[in-house]
């Protein structure tokens, strides 16, 4: 019997969550509860957190953050890349800038910001925009470029308004960048709002990993880690059945999985 | 005589050269005039301009020195003045992938800010013209070339244009289906009085098509013309403006002329 692709792509990374899974129990008879706690800790202090609203509002408040950096990155990076993209010169003006700031560890923005700022939400923010706005802007870059001169000059020969021009080519041009970009930076943007709230910040889920640490407990940790795992996996999942549908006139076999 | 609805006067363009060094002549002082409702070929070898003086008539370049005259107005400077004015089916079929073949026929209608459902009745029914009634829907992937074409050539026509421009739009196609839809592209062409510039580099597409025949050689100028009437259609009389066609385009030196097969 042959499965269905999907299916088999399913049992497989269920099989190899099963072998981490069953690694873990085993090591949890051996060392101490603070290293390995058993998995069913790990996953009855999961279940709580999602349960409990105090504790899932803390989730939230994260995912807003991370929701709130990304779309102002993205905002950001496609009013910087589509001047570029329609006069080359400012590139090498921008670009050397990007990649500066590219260079600047996400760490580093914390402490700058924690000097510079003084309300943590702001803080956040910006730490979460300025850590990912030049990949969004390289990538809706890249997407602008890759726009077809056929197709622009059959759309300009029906001599369309700049806003119409916009509307009709370069927004369904660069869509599937786009939504690559966000998929991309969403785990960047994950990994980066724990460092920032781990610092700076009396909430969400980097406040409570930091106390998890305190308390020394691991089952803690891994709990409120795995909900930014989780958090990550079903806004992927809820990208890639946008992709699909904004992108349903691609043949089949180039849709994404 | 009325004036003539297109006019070339002395018109040249120069390119700068891919290393920066010097200029290249692409069109020279080249001048013509079509009238209204004429279908004019224009032929000549790759690299000899045609193009060229397809995008300085329609208004995508802007001449060196001279003056291109459309309906009274430039169409470079004046680019707007010609918003729905004219209609460009181009060598390869430009469709938006992530539009329906309906909404490509649509999307000059939309840019002309006309109405969504006036603008899907015009396209249904261009469609239905041009023989493709139940595939409104499909996308192009899902389309074959011919069909493809046939959805470019709705779209140029659905805005109603005064004036078509064609750059070698069936060249890409196989001989049959080009042979069909050059058929079909001249029964509507002249149904519709609309006035045609046909760049070809097929000597009998140019002969089937065109009221007149203009030869370019490179620079972009005129070689050799000649006027197409029923008696230079068929027989000795289109032997002859082959044989005179073949004659001058063998005059200059370059890639050489692919001829159709007469069919």
């Amino acid at each position: 019997m042959t499965l269905n692709p999907r299916l088999r792509q399913f049992l497989q990374a269920v099989a190899s969550m099963f072998v981490l899974l069953a690694a873990w129990q085993i090591a949890s008879f051996f060392f101490p509860y603070y290293l390995f706690p058993p998995v069913q800790d790990i996953v009855v202090r999961t279940v709580r957190i999602l349960v409990n609203w105090p504790e899932l509002k803390q989730v939230l408040e994260t995912a807003m953050r991370i929701f709130i950096g990304l779309a102002g990155a993205f905002l950001l990076g496609s009013l910087l890349a589509i001047p570029i993209g329609r006069y080359p010169k400012l590139e090498s003006y921008i670009t050397p800038f990007l990649v500066f700031l590219q260079g600047i560890p996400a760490l580093s923005w914390v402490i700058i910001a924690i000097i510079w700022f003084h309300g943590t939400e702001f803080r956040i923010a910006f730490i979460m925009i300025i850590t990912t706005l030049p990949a969004f802007t390289f990538q809706v870059l890249d997407s602008y470029r890759s726009m077809s001169k056929d197709l622009f000059e059959m759309t300009m020969s029906f001599r369309p308004s700049a806003w119409t021009l916009f509307r009709v080519l370069i927004v369904p041009t660069i869509l599937p960048g786009i939504l690559t970009a966000w998929k991309i930076n969403l785990g960047n943007a994950a990994r980066v709002v724990v460092v920032a709230e781990l610092v700076g910040a009396t909430g969400g889920v980097g406040y409570e990993l930091l106390r998890q640490q305190q308390l020394f407990d691991m089952a803690g940790a891994l709990a409120w880690t795995i909900q930014l795992v989780l958090f990550v996996l079903v806004v992927q999942q809820v990208i890639v059945w946008v992709e699909n549908w904004l992108l349903r006139y691609r043949p089949v076999s180039e849709r994404a999985a | 005589m009325a004036d003539p609805l297109i006019r070339f006067r002395e018109v040249t363009k120069e390119f700068s050269r891919p290393d920066g060094v010097g200029t290249f002549t692409a069109v020279d002082r080249l001048s013509f005039a079509i009238e209204k409702g004429e279908i004019v070929a224009v032929l000549g070898k790759t690299g000899c301009g045609k193009s060229t003086m397809f995008n300085l008539l329609a208004g995508l370049i802007e001449p060196t020195s001279g003056k291109v005259d459309v309906a009274g107005h430039d169409p470079f400077s004046e680019f707007n003045a010609f918003r729905g004015k004219m209609g460009i089916v181009f060598q390869n079929d430009r469709l938006m992938p992530w539009r329906t073949a309906l909404d490509n026929v649509v999307l000059g209608l939309e840019i002309l800010d006309a109405k969504r459902a006036e603008a899907e009745i015009v396209a249904r029914r261009w469609l239905a013209r041009l023989g493709l009634s139940g595939n409104e829907n499909d996308y192009p992937h899902a389309l074959s070339g011919g069909m493809r074409q046939r959805v470019s050539i709705a779209r140029a026509f659905a805005v109603e244009p005064d004036i078509l421009l064609c750059d070698e739009p069936f060249s890409s196609l196989d001989e049959m289906t080009a042979r069909d839809l050059r058929a079909e592209f001249v029964r509507l062409v002249k149904q519709a009085g609309k006035t045609a510039v046909f760049i070809t580099h097929h000597i009998n597409e140019a002969m089937d098509v065109g009221d007149r025949i203009m030869v370019f050689h490179r620079p972009a100028r005129i070689a050799y013309e000649a006027r197409m009437d029923a008696a230079s259609r068929e027989g000795s009389g289109r032997q002859a403006i082959q044989d005179e066609i073949l004659k001058v385009l063998s005059l200059e030196t370059g890639e050489g002329m692919p001829a159709a097969p007469v069919v």
